[in-house]
Order: C-alpha cells, then structure tokens, then sequence
C-alpha cells in the first residue's frame, strides 16, 4: 500500500439513515505526485468526494487514509481552488495570494519578521501563471480567468502536498479554459504535488490526468478506473489525436451507460414502488 | 458625469433645504400663520441666536448621553451579532429574544429605567443604547452568516480555526453591514435619549423643548427640533464618511457621496 490518498469502502449519506446516499463504497488510492481526475455526471457526489478526502465532511462508513494516516478532521496540507475564484475583495492579488502564510506553520510564525521573503515567494509564483504586475490590483480588476489564476497561486502558495480541484475552470470561456489547463499542468510538472481534479470536462480531464476515475449517477460509484499513459508535457494539439480521442469515447461511453442505468433503476422504482418500500 | 453634474450633485442637498425654509418662509408670510401655530425660520433663528448658550448647553448633554449610549450598544451589538452569526444555536435561541425586546416601544420602558436608576442622564443612557444595539447586532450576524461556505472550506483545510475564519474573513467580510447598521443606530440613538430627557430629565434637548412647549414658545421648540437634527445628520455624515474610507471595496461601483450612501 504505498498510495498517498487511500479511500477504503467509503460511503457518505446526508442526514439521518433514510438520507440521500451520495457515495457508495468507494474503493480509490492516489499515489504521491500523481494527478487524478474525479469525472461523472452532475450530481453524483465528485464533490463530496472532495469534502471526504479533505476531511471537512466525516464518512458515514469505510476509512480515509491522506498520507498514511487515518482522517478525522479537515487535513492543515491541503491546497483547494473552487469553481468560484472565492478571493478576499478586500485584498489585492498579492495579499490575497499570501492567505495561506497567515495561517499554515511555520509560515504563520515567520510571517511577520520574513514579510519580504514570502511576498517574493508570491511574486514568483504570481509571475509563473502571467499575473506579474498585478499583485497590488484587486480582485474585482482582474478578469475571471485571472481571478482564477490567483485563485490557483492562493490554493498553492505553501507548497501544500495534496492539491483539490473542484471544477476549477468551469465558468471560463474554453480559450482561457485550455491556457489554464496549460498553466496547471506547468506548475504541476515543477512542484510535483498530488494532485485531485473534479470536473465534468472529460478533455480537461484526459489532458491533465494521469488516472481517471469515472463515477456514477447517484448514489456514486467508481465505475472504471482508466490510466492515461499520455507523455508529458501534453499539448493542445494531443487532443485532437485519434489515441486521445479514442479515450475520450471510451470515458465517454461508460458515462452514458451510468446515466441509463440510473433511469432504469428510477423508471423501477416507479413502476413497482411497492417492491422498493419492501426492500 | 460632467463635473458641471458633479457639483450640482454635492449642492443638491443644500439647494433642497434652502428651497425648502424659503417656501416655509413664503408660506408663513403669506397666509399670515401666528408663530405659536408654525413659526417662520427667521422667527426660529432668532430664538436659536437668543437662547444658543442653554441650548448647546442642553444639546452637548443629548449629545453626550447619545453617543454614550451608542458606544454601549456598538460594543454590545458587536459581541451579540458574533455569537448570533457563528453559532446556529445561538441563533435559535437569542433571536427571538432580541427581536421582542426591540419591539417594545422604548417610551414605555423609560419609566421603568427611571424606577431603576433615578432621572437625567441613566436613563437617557440606556435608552440611546437599548435601540442603538439591535440594527448593529443584526447586520453584524447576517454579515458573519453568510460568508461562503467554499472560503471556509478553503481555510479549515489549511488548519484555520474559528478565531482565524472570524478573523481573516468574517470580519472584514462584515464590515459594509456593520457601517450600514452603525448609520441606522446613530440616529435611533437621537431619538432613545431626547424620548427620555422628554420624560425624565431636567437637562438635555428633550427637557428643554417639554420646557418650551408648555410655555408656547413655539420658536424655542422648533430651535431645538433643528439642532437634534443638525446633531443626527452630522454624526451620520462622519460615519458615512467612515464607511467610505474603510469598505471601499464593498462601493465600488458607485462613486462614494457624501453622506449618500
């Protein structure tokens, strides 16, 4: 068992035991400095997976191990970026992208005797995304796509050992969508974290991912599992190659089955609701 | 915007007072109204020039007793809008609460204070304070409350406990609700002293219009009726002021007014 993220027959149902059920014994492992995609039809739980792995929700069965240790509690080594750039109005970029200094040891001791080094440390990892130049403007100046560029140095600016992205670019327009994807995959091939990607984008997902898991509808399932031995670092042009395209069909198809198979169970449950309230 | 636009925005509020006693003016000339019924401006000045040594005296007493009670009520509005806003429980249980005791209209609980604590300035004290906390408490609850649940999630997994959340985000999150409620509570703060000194108290801009009115000097009345109101928009302006200098992120979008927003 060397995996960095290990989920070991995890279920998670809301509320009480006649809850919604929205995972269902989910068996997963995610090596350290491997970069996985959680992919699925909407609402099938990907982010509540997240909420899990993270620690900011307790499963209601099976066990989480993040680093060799069993969570109980929301992890201090994990770096998150939403769909929502989620920036503080109130701070301009730089001070926005040191958020996490204030608050993660030994940074928050250091901080305020080593201000400059970490804000050269910002500057850098700023410049590195094509923010240089707009660490003292606010966040409501920058475009959306530069929002989550910051968003992106904020989720990583303490080298956390574990990254969790949940549709991080789902509300861009698909040019900056696919810089953006160019620009994490930069940063991951330089800092090497472990890294979880939740997205519903199955390109964005063959692009990034070393490891797919496909889940499926309602209660979530991992359904297949897919390794894409892509070489590094993957261009756009990729993409459009038949071998990538081909995988994409593939991921493609298992989700549609997903989507059938969760009406047939509804259109069940309706036509004999007597047999359901029985089991 | 213009800037001929501009300025005649920042003389929009002196154009519509000064319009407005001059019509006063013209009206009482006119119709000949008797000054015990609605004195005329002029006749009001004069009573303001002849009377201004009590009257500031009077007024700086409200004054006092209003922003006394108005420094209680941020404080103590302050520390019940964080417990309401961070914890549901406390929520369920406060709010209710607080909403009855803002309902019950503060004159007739004077009295009561009065039993309490004697006449003067006790009551008008707690009187400013007592309809001063409830607007900031709950603008300060509503702020904490709905922060975003993802920027918490983004800081608990960076190990931030509660103090941190409240600190880096809740807070200053709150900060446009508080000044929006801080402008509310000074004014209410005008009205819970001067309803006090008008019952009980033999001193303050209250007392001295009771004063006034029982002897029909009308003008006198209305002197002090101005000043209270002076006194209220000067204490809003210095806040609104304030709010812009502090929640400029919150107004970007509309150019900060004076006293405007």
């Amino acid at each position: 068992m060397n995996s960095f993220v290990e989920m070991d027959g995890v279920s998670l149902r809301y509320g009480d035991i006649d809850g919604t059920l929205a995972i269902e014994r989910v068996d997963l492992g995610i090596k350290v400095g491997e970069f996985a995609a959680v992919v699925g039809p909407s609402g099938c739980g990907k982010s509540s997976l997240m909420k899990l792995v993270t620690g900011l929700l307790p499963p209601t069965s099976g066990t989480i191990r993040v680093a060799g240790h069993t969570v109980n509690g929301p992890l201090k080594i994990v770096g998150m970026a939403f769909q929502n750039p989620t920036l503080l109005p109130w701070r301009n970029t730089l001070s926005n992208t040191m958020l996490p200094f204030e608050i993660v040891q030994p940074h928050r001791s250091r901080l305020p005797f080593h201000k400059e080094e970490y804000a050269a440390l910002a500057q850098k990892l700023l410049a590195a995304v094509g923010l240089g130049g707009f660490e003292q403007k606010q966040p409501w100046m920058l475009s959306g796509g530069m929002q989550q560029r910051a968003s992106l140095c904020r989720a990583l600016i303490h080298n956390p050992a574990l990254l969790m992205l949940d549709e991080p670019f789902a509300a861009l327009d698909a040019f900056t969508r696919e810089e953006l994807w160019a620009v994490l995959q930069d940063l991951w091939l330089e800092k090497k974290f472990t890294c979880t990607l939740v997205t519903h984008d199955l390109r964005e997902a063959a692009y990034l991912a070393d490891v797919i898991f496909v889940m499926s509808a309602r209660p979530g399932r991992i359904l297949a599992t897919h390794r894409i031995n892509l070489p590094r670092p993957r261009t756009l042009d990729m993409t459009y190659e038949p071998e990538f395209v081909a995988i994409l069909q593939e991921i493609r198809r298992e989700i549609a089955q997903a989507r059938n198979e969760g009406r047939g169970i509804a259109a069940q449950a309706m036509a004999a609701p007597a047999k359901v309230t029985a089991s | 915007m213009t800037r001929g636009r501009r300025r005649l925005e920042l003389a929009m509020p002196w154009i519509v007072i000064f319009g407005l006693l001059l019509f006063w003016q013209a009206v009482v000339m006119v119709f000949q109204i008797r000054p015990f019924i609605l004195p005329a401006p002029t006749a009001i000045v004069a009573a303001f020039l002849e009377y201004r040594e009590a009257i500031m005296a009077h007024a700086l007493f409200t004054l006092v007793n209003t922003l006394t009670g108005f420094g209680i009520g941020i404080v103590v509005g302050v520390l019940l809008g964080i417990v309401i806003g961070s914890s549901r429980l406390a929520y369920a249980g406060l709010y209710p609460l607080l909403v009855g005791i803002n309902s019950v209209p503060k004159a007739a609980i004077v009295p009561i204070l009065v039993l309490w604590m004697g006449i003067g300035q006790p009551p008008a004290i707690t009187t400013a304070f007592m309809l001063s906390f409830f607007p900031i408490a709950v603008n300060v609850a509503t702020g904490l409350a709905t922060v975003e649940p993802e920027l918490e999630d983004v800081l608990r997994s960076l190990g931030a406990s509660k103090l941190d959340i409240l600190r880096k985000v809740g807070l200053p999150r709150t900060m446009p609700y508080f000044f929006a409620a801080l402008k509310v509570a000074i004014t209410l703060a005008f009205v819970g002293s001067v309803i006090s000194e008008t019952i009980a108290s033999n001193d303050g801009i209250g007392y001295l219009m009771l004063q006034a009115a029982s002897q029909f000097r009308v003008p006198l009345m209305f002197a002090g009726v101005f000043v209270i109101a002076g006194m209220g928009i000067a204490t809003y302006m210095i806040f609104a002021l304030l709010e812009g200098r502090f929640t400029s992120w919150a107004t970007r979008r509309q150019e900060t007014h004076f006293g405007g927003g």
